[in-house]
């Protein structure tokens, strides 16, 4: 069966999902059925099976969500939403900062830059459920969350707090798997849209 | 996760914190609160500084890192990352910002070099560095001492967008004269530029700079920022053209939508409405040499 992914393409890493999906989809066969796309207008968000939220600077992504008018067509959307990073901090209901206006689709509790700052951003291995071995990511100026809500399944945690969380068919993550060679959380992602 | 198993400052770190700079705008700004106003415009970063480009033409002399109370005050004010200056070669500035926590730092012609032969080694360094380059041999060899993104020189503080677009055309013109050659022309053609064969075979393979590319030095409107946007770059640095404006924070969301939406002409026309005065230009040919801040570095 095949997919259709948006990549939510107003700023940050969006070429990168892109290859990441085009990879997974290879990796699924079904190259020839499936289509990744950058998503500039709200009009493309309802027919999409999935949409990426990519990492970039939260503040800016959510200024320019309004801009566009993308922020009803996003909370309404049925499909499932991919979040990583920055996408992560605005998809929580409530962040640390309150200058932010988040889309609150996971009941969670978000820390921006919970690590420190770009010195302090990293690589490590980490155990995620339903994975057998480690999963290499890379966290940069990283947000975690401090608390999930009903709903939600904690899919990682380390001392900080959940870097992986999944509801339904919504993934949150704090870290960047567009930026790793490793797509297991693309195609688990993927799997979960047609369920 | 034991604090050993982490590995900080690595290769894919820097670039992938440059890669999430795509598609946004970087402000120069000079006090916590011009950097506030550069937040809440939409600015995906910062470049604190003592003073714009513009200024540093004016005042002549020694141009130097910033003082690290301007720079921790800016720090403290936003949540979006800080970048800060240093002069070409002078790794010690470079080290007191790592120091103070800046997020990437801007190896610069805009402030006056410490060093005619060298450029940092900036492999030794944990923060990712940004660097100015005029053609593609000079980019690469910014990318070999280690740069995790790459900048169109232009000519910082003259409001003036024509070296922005001379550079832009000169990397991405050479990018595409490279997909034409067979390996050993590509080899010999490194050789030409005085860049590694490896990086030029890397570029011409992927089509594109192997690191992400913003444009620079000279951005004063939102049309010159869809300009540089159009013609290939991956986003937009803006120095004295937001802050020398008339109406700063117009200005500042303005460029950042014609950015956002650099190929769609009809939001870059609402953009562009009563914006007021864009900042004074300067004619890069009545410049004297001595003060034509491209020619540095090489």
């Amino acid at each position: 069966m095949g997919f259709r992914i948006g990549v939510l393409a107003l700023q940050g890493a969006v070429s990168e999902h892109i290859d990441a999906f085009r990879l997974a989809f290879e990796l699924m066969g079904s190259t020839g059925q499936s289509s990744v796309i950058p998503v500039r207008n709200a009009d493309e968000i309802p027919d999409l099976d999935g949409l990426a939220i990519p990492g970039g600077e939260s503040t800016t992504i959510s200024r320019l969500i309004d801009k566009n008018r993308m922020r009803g067509p996003i909370e309404e959307f049925e499909g499932g939403i991919f979040a990583t990073c920055a996408g992560m901090v605005l998809m929580a209901t409530n962040v640390d900062d309150p200058r932010l206006t988040t889309l609150g689709l996971i009941d969670m509790n978000v820390m921006r830059n919970a690590f420190g700052r770009q010195k302090e951003s990293f690589e490590a291995d980490l155990k995620i459920r339903g994975f057998d071995s480690p999963y290499h990511a890379i966290f940069i100026r990283a947000p975690v969350a401090t608390s999930c809500g009903t709903g939600t399944e904690e899919l990682s945690r380390i001392e900080k707090g959940i870097v992986a969380v999944r509801k339904g068919k919504h993934y949150a993550l704090a870290f960047h798997p567009e930026l790793s060679v490793d797509t297991r959380l693309h195609v688990r992602f993927l799997e979960g849209l047609h369920e | 996760m034991k604090l050993e198993e982490l590995r900080f400052g690595t290769e894919l770190l820097k670039r992938g914190f440059a890669s999430m700079q795509k598609g946004g705008v970087i402000m120069d700004v000079v006090n916590a609160e011009q950097a506030m106003i550069a937040e809440e415009t939409g600015a995906v970063a910062v470049m604190a500084l003592e003073r714009v480009p513009a200024d540093i033409r004016k005042a002549g002399g020694v141009a130097r890192m910033a003082d690290p109370e301007i720079v921790m005050s800016i720090i403290d004010a936003v949540s979006i990352p800080v970048m800060g200056k240093v002069r070409i070669g002078h790794f010690v500035e470079a080290q007191v910002l790592e120091y103070l926590g800046v997020d990437m730092i801007d190896e610069s012609e805009v402030l006056t070099p410490a060093d005619e032969q060298y450029h940092i080694d900036k492999t030794k360094f944990k923060v990712p560095f940004v660097c100015g380059a005029r053609n593609l041999g000079e980019a690469l060899r910014r990318i070999n001492e280690g740069a995790a993104m790459i900048r169109t020189k232009g000519e910082a503080g003259t409001g003036n967008i024509v070296e922005a677009v001379r550079h832009m055309r000169a990397i991405m013109g050479e990018i595409r004269m490279l997909k034409g050659m067979d390996s050993q022309e590509q080899i010999d053609f490194a050789r030409d530029i005085e860049a590694p064969a490896e990086l030029v075979i890397e570029c011409a393979r992927m089509g594109r700079l192997p690191v992400v590319n913003f444009s620079a030095g000279g951005v004063a409107t939102p049309s010159d920022a869809a300009l540089m946007m159009q013609l290939g770059a991956d986003g937009v640095f803006v120095g004295s053209g937001i802050f020398k404006s008339s109406n700063p924070k117009i200005m500042a969301k303005a460029i950042v939508e014609a950015v956002n939406n650099f190929n769609n002409p009809e939001k870059i026309a609402q953009a562009s409405r009563g914006l007021g005065d864009a900042m004074p230009g300067l004619d890069i040919h009545t410049l004297p040499e001595d003060q034509v801040l491209q020619y540095r570095g090489r």
